[in-house]
């Protein structure tokens, strides 16, 4: 079998077809995104956020109304709910997403419990079901995905000023409060929009590791993004076509594909990368920036 | 009304560039600033000088606008700061990120985010008014170096360059020559003379009292309270500096002078001759107890 045949042979499977759209959609979105969540450590925020957002899918989902709808009305109550927490009480922040975080879901799995196929239906949710999007999940990933995209190019600069010195936000006048919940927000809106792909317990990966592999690479926040998008889209078409010949579950093979994809340029990154670092002569100066 | 940012005020050149009436901020339980009245005017040089805590960041991110007093008012050029888009403010250098993925161009062009507006790329001129700060800062040659790469001296000259970029009229700068070595020191020294003599008002806090008092005309020694301010053989009395850094301090006769020592512990301490003192033998200088080496430490 040749190289053309094992590329277009999972292709005359139209659920195939959508599943490849949904997995190069989201692996755009989630890196542009994550890169605000690599640098201002908000991995923890996206995971908990993910998690939490199980109550309104179940609840969605038991009165047949479209998931994204639950999931978007939890992510922001959570958010809401962990900011207050934090706010009004002597705990840090992290304690109040961990405490939000593990409630929700322990409600939603609660209240999913209660149907009769429970385990194939929290499979699903937990893990994704990419080879299971309809046309109509794939419009609407383009959809919300569109509206997070323009966001971010609508408000690059600032979010470059608030992310990288918030003081200077301030100082500046800018709506930094406004603008760091609209981020937040934004986070919120993409995890909802990847969720159908790999699931509440993997869209984290999607998120983090294809923006932290290009942290290592790059040295601007536009090409991080770039370099970013271009991992996340690799990462899943290639977990996707190893999912289908191996017959493995395709979000947990997205994940793993991106995840070595980190491994390498964690070892092999120019200039960072710790077998450079092994491999350079001591003392001898750090190269110039490939920029 | 159009897209944009909020405005700037216009400015009444008569009035006090910086004034702080009965100025009072508190964090949670700690009083951080207490009963503060200042008035700088236009152009003025201050050097901001007081142990650690003193509430030094404090008082910057008040007249920034960052922070709004729990008591008392501000007002840069005669109305509240909310609304300036005038001041410069250089951070200390260790609440930054260094690694950040920005270059030297993009952070310079943050300075111009205030004017350019909501929903607005930066235009010809923007991209001219960035080009001309980092020449005028001397750091063209470095436009697409990421921040991370440059020495602590650079980075400073880099922030300076944010302040030209802004067109900031006050420019607050948080212990910009912490941990540099003596010619960037003095680099970064002789460009704050150049925006201070373009009529941008300066404000530097700092941790080198000689250094303060030999290169700023006025001083103004901080400790929650005002203690002093004013012209540095003013201000570096025995009761002032007694009063500001209390228990550090350590006055050493010696058959040379009198020694006056600080070891505020953990960022640098302080050893300063008194200057005014009667006595004919020239003055030693030498920093007391091992804390006081760790400020020294160039930065990673």
């Amino acid at each position: 079998m040749d190289i053309l045949q094992l590329i277009s042979e999972p292709l005359t499977y139209p659920f195939m077809v959508r599943a490849l759209l949904a997995a190069i959609m989201v692996g755009v979105l989630c890196p542009v995104v994550g890169a605000y969540m690599v640098l201002k450590g908000l991995s923890f925020f996206g995971d908990a956020l993910a998690h939490a957002i199980l109550p309104g899918v179940v609840i969605t989902f038991l009165i047949g109304w479209p998931l994204a709808i639950g999931a978007l009305l939890a992510a922001l109550l959570a958010a809401l709910l962990i900011g207050v927490i934090s706010q009004r009480s002597n705990l840090q922040e992290d304690t109040a997403i961990g405490i939000v975080f593990a409630g929700a879901f322990a409600l939603g799995v609660a209240l999913l419990s209660t149907v009769s196929s429970f385990a194939v239906d929290l499979t699903h949710i937990l893990f994704g079901d990419v080879l299971g999007v309809s046309s109509t999940d794939l419009w609407v990933i383009l959809a919300l995905g569109s509206v997070v995209i323009g966001v971010i190019v609508l408000f690059y600069k600032e979010f470059l000023v608030l992310t990288f010195d918030p003081v200077l936000a301030l100082v500046l006048r800018l709506p930094a409060t406004a603008l760091r919940y609209l981020l937040l927000g934004l986070i919120a809106l993409t995890v909802v929009t990847s969720l159908q792909t790999v699931g509440i317990a993997l869209v984290l990966a999607m998120l983090v590791t294809p923006a932290a592999t290009a942290r290592l690479l790059t040295h601007r926040l536009l090409t991080m993004m770039a370099v970013g998008a271009v991992l996340g889209v690799a990462a899943n078409v290639i977990g996707l076509y190893i999912s289908y010949y191996l017959n493995i579950a395709s979000g947990p093979t997205m994940v793993l594909v991106a995840t070595a994809f980190f491994g390498a340029a964690f070892l092999f990154a120019p200039g960072r990368g710790v077998l450079w670092r092994m491999l350079r002569p001591i003392g001898a100066q750090a190269p110039a920036a490939p920029q | 009304m159009s897209p944009g940012h909020k405005r700037a005020v216009q400015h009444d050149a008569a009035l006090p560039a910086i004034e702080l009436e009965n100025v009072s901020v508190r964090y949670e339980q700690a009083l951080a600033l207490e009963n503060i009245n200042l008035r700088l005017p236009r152009g003025a040089r201050v050097a901001v000088v007081g142990p650690n805590g003193a509430g030094k960041s404090t008082l910057f991110h008040v007249i920034a606008g960052v922070v709004r007093p729990t008591e008392g008012q501000v007002r840069i050029y005669g109305s509240g700061p909310g609304r300036h888009i005038c001041v410069g403010y250089v951070p200390q250098r260790k609440v930054i990120d260094w690694g950040f993925p920005v270059t030297v161009t993009d952070v310079v062009m943050m300075g111009r985010v205030g004017k350019m507006g909501f929903f607005r790329w930066p235009t010809r001129h923007d991209r001219e008014v960035v080009r001309a700060a980092l020449d005028e800062v001397g750091m063209s040659a470095f436009a697409d170096r990421q921040i991370g790469e440059l020495s602590g001296g650079q980075q400073q000259r880099v922030f300076l360059a944010r302040v030209l970029a802004q067109e900031a009229e006050l420019l607050l700068m948080d212990e910009p020559l912490t941990g540099l070595d003596m010619p960037s020191q003095e680099a970064i020294l002789s460009l704050i003379d150049r925006i201070q003599a373009q009529g941008v008002t300066v404000m530097v806090a700092s941790h080198d009292l000689n250094q303060a008092s030999e290169q700023f005309p006025a001083m103004l020694l901080l400790n929650r309270r005002l203690i002093a301010y004013g012209p540095p053989q003013q201000v570096l009395t025995t009761t002032n500096l007694l009063a500001a850094y209390g228990g550090h301090m350590h006055i050493v006769h010696t058959g040379e002078g009198e020694v006056m020592l600080a070891d505020t512990c953990c960022s640098g301490g302080t050893a300063l001759a008194l200057p005014s003192l009667d006595h004919a033998a020239a003055p030693v200088v030498q920093p007391v107890a091992q804390e006081t080496m760790q400020g020294m430490r160039p930065p990673r």
